[in-house]
């Protein structure tokens, strides 16, 4: 399967990565180079076989409902949060206006 | 006096623990190792000198106080740039973390710094840990001490630790941190001769690491030898119940019971391994290093991984389709950096962040990523890679029911020039063929110095354990390692 330069400008869409017209014509082929290459992948006769879900089969962890069991993970720490924030006001995240 | 410098984790350790010297004539000899070197091979994105002093001085405070001192005391590391650390710059060698300021450090790094480790820098790597040849770092590519015999072409360092393995084997660091997804330790460490260890998929905490794959990613040492690997595992590893993958096992005395004696154990060659066309010396070396092991002791069989043709493949649909969920994170809002075209709007706002702040390999990578991920596609690529994955871990099951270890190359050949490999994303990505397969599995693997090919490069030998069987990796790399005798060093050009 090979994909198109519309369907690259789509899936960097998706991805939100905006793309020059530039930028598009190098990724198309070096995406059909690649995915061309994974391919192969479906010569693999697979029936009866699950996909892997964890390399070590383990059980999800349940804890107590504690908000500082760790206090690394804990809460009420409102300004730490935002102190790499490249926009903050009244203790909360900042983005351009959503709701006109 | 001799050359701190030249002294690996264990004997620093001791003779800092014996009053031989002080922590912080180690650190001073490591520090100006790194401000001469810096210029040259661009190792390290910051350097903190006053942190590794800080900690030196700690450790000898204690130790004059008649505390007991911990497993990594005295010993000053270089971090790759990829863990949070406190009140340190953490950027994953992307543009889009330039500035990121953790306000909490990682669960392998504070470990290491209990253990009484001090941190000489931050280092330098692939972004987002998203290469094998530290070529698409934004802050420059390392260059690798090794040179070609008589040649003064630069060669890559390997990747994405490529800022630890060249600091280690320069001697500005005993040891550093690396992490691996599909090889990022063990081709690195094979590409300059020194020794790295990807343990387990659990057993070092993966909190506080900058993520990629989060299934794949896995931290470990790279330090000039196998003890100092092991010592150093020690301190890194260990439960963490805020990664949920985390290893609930107690961490073994790696370092104590390490023992080069291999009788009773086997050792299996994978056929599949050996493919047409392979580098002659890679290939010669491969079979010295069955003949050492042979003589430590072990038997050495043939086996069978029929599925290794299609990890690679499947690696490169699993580690972009995690690295595109993962790096969604990178927004524009919370952290890092954020581009506002005039007017934009705030989809605008993602897709003017994202474009600016990650590469090429990565935006590669991430568009990847989404399509095996996006509808119609999914099981066609996705679902079959994770089958794929199921064969592959169920080979590795077998094999060991025929042996103790598995013995192969790390990497297809020595390093490999700068630039050479940059316009083919694809024969980049070939590199990992022999290191991938056991990161797919979640399985122990190392790479340990095997010698010089006939360009005066050095090359890797990979040791592949069952889960869990870090000893039994670390022993056979220990007899390599005393078979081997490998004393060469890179000339001091920088």
């Amino acid at each position: 399967m090979s994909v198109d330069r519309k369907t690259v400008a789509k899936i960097a869409s998706l991805a939100r990565i905006s793309m020059s017209e530039e930028e598009l014509d190098t990724m198309v082929p070096e995406l059909n180079n690649i995915l061309n290459w994974v391919e192969q992948l479906g010569e693999v006769d697979v029936s009866g076989v699950e996909p892997m879900t964890a390399v070590i089969p383990q059980r999800l962890r349940l804890r107590e409902d504690e908000m500082n069991a760790d206090p690394l993970t804990g809460g009420g720490v409102r300004d730490k949060v935002l102190a790499n924030a490249p926009a903050a006001e009244h203790g909360f995240f900042a983005v351009p206006k959503v709701i006109e | 006096m001799t050359d701190l410098t030249q002294l690996g984790v264990k004997a620093i350790r001791d003779g800092v623990a014996s009053g031989d010297f002080t922590a912080r004539e180690v650190a001073e000899g490591f520090n100006a190792n790194v401000a001469a070197a810096q210029g040259a091979l661009n190792a390290f994105i910051v350097a903190t000198p006053e942190r590794a002093l800080e900690a030196a001085d700690k450790v000898d405070a204690d130790r004059a106080a008649g505390k007991p001192l911990g497993k990594m005391a005295g010993v000053p590391i270089g971090m790759k740039d990829l863990f949070a650390t406190r009140g340190v710059q953490t950027t994953a060698a992307s543009h889009m973390l330039e500035g990121f300021t953790p306000e909490y450090e990682s669960t392998v790094s504070a470990k290491l710094w209990e253990a009484g480790a001090g941190m000489l820098g931050k280092l330098n790597l692939d972004q987002f840990a998203m290469g094998s040849s530290n070529e698409t770092s934004h802050f420059g590519n390392v260059v690798n001490p090794w040179r070609r015999s008589g040649g003064n072409a630069q060669m890559a360092p390997g990747g994405s630790s490529g800022g630890s393995s060249a600091a280690v084997a320069a001697r500005l660091a005993p040891a550093a941190t690396g992490t691996d997804t599909g090889g990022s330790i063990r081709q690195p460490a094979a590409f300059t001769g020194i020794t790295g260890i990807k343990p387990t998929y659990g057993r070092c905490s993966r909190w506080g690491i900058v993520a990629f794959a989060s299934s794949l990613d896995q931290a470990g040492p790279m330090a000039r030898d196998v003890t100092d690997c092991a010592i150093m595992l020690e301190a890194m590893a260990g439960f963490d119940p805020k990664d949920s993958t985390s290893l609930d096992l107690p961490v073994p005395e790696w370092e104590k019971h390490l023992d080069a004696d291999l009788k009773g154990k086997r050792v299996g060659i994978p056929r599949e391994y050996r493919m047409d066309g392979m580098d002659a010396d890679v290939a010669e070396s491969w079979d010295r290093g069955a003949q050492w092991l042979k003589d430590a002791g072990a038997e050495v069989v043939e086996i069978s991984l029929p599925h290794t043709k299609y990890a690679l493949p499947a690696y490169y649909i699993i580690a972009p389709a995690e690295a595109s969920s993962n790096l969604a994170r990178y927004d524009g809002v919370r952290y890092g950096l954020r581009e506002l075209p005039e007017k934009a709007n705030l989809q605008d706002m993602y897709a003017a962040t994202r474009a600016e702040g990650f590469g090429a390999e990565v935006k590669r990578r991430i568009l990847i990523g989404t399509y095996v991920l996006s509808a119609g596609f999914y099981d066609a690529y996705y679902t079959q890679a994770q089958k794929v994955r199921t064969l592959i871990a169920r080979d590795f099951e077998l094999a060991f029911a025929q042996c103790d270890v598995i013995l192969a190359p790390t990497a297809p050949t020595a390093a490999f020039a700068l630039g050479e490999k940059t316009d083919d994303p694809l024969s980049m990505y070939l590199n990992d063929v022999f290191a991938v397969p056991a990161s797919l599995a979640g399985l122990p693997a190392m790479s340990v110095p095997a010698g010089l090919n006939r360009d005066g490069l050095p090359l890797g030998l990979q040791i592949i354990g069952r889960t869990f069987d870090e000893q039994g990796v670390l022993n056979a790399g220990l007899a390599i390692e005393q078979r081997a005798g490998f004393t060469a060093r890179p000339d001091t050009w920088w």
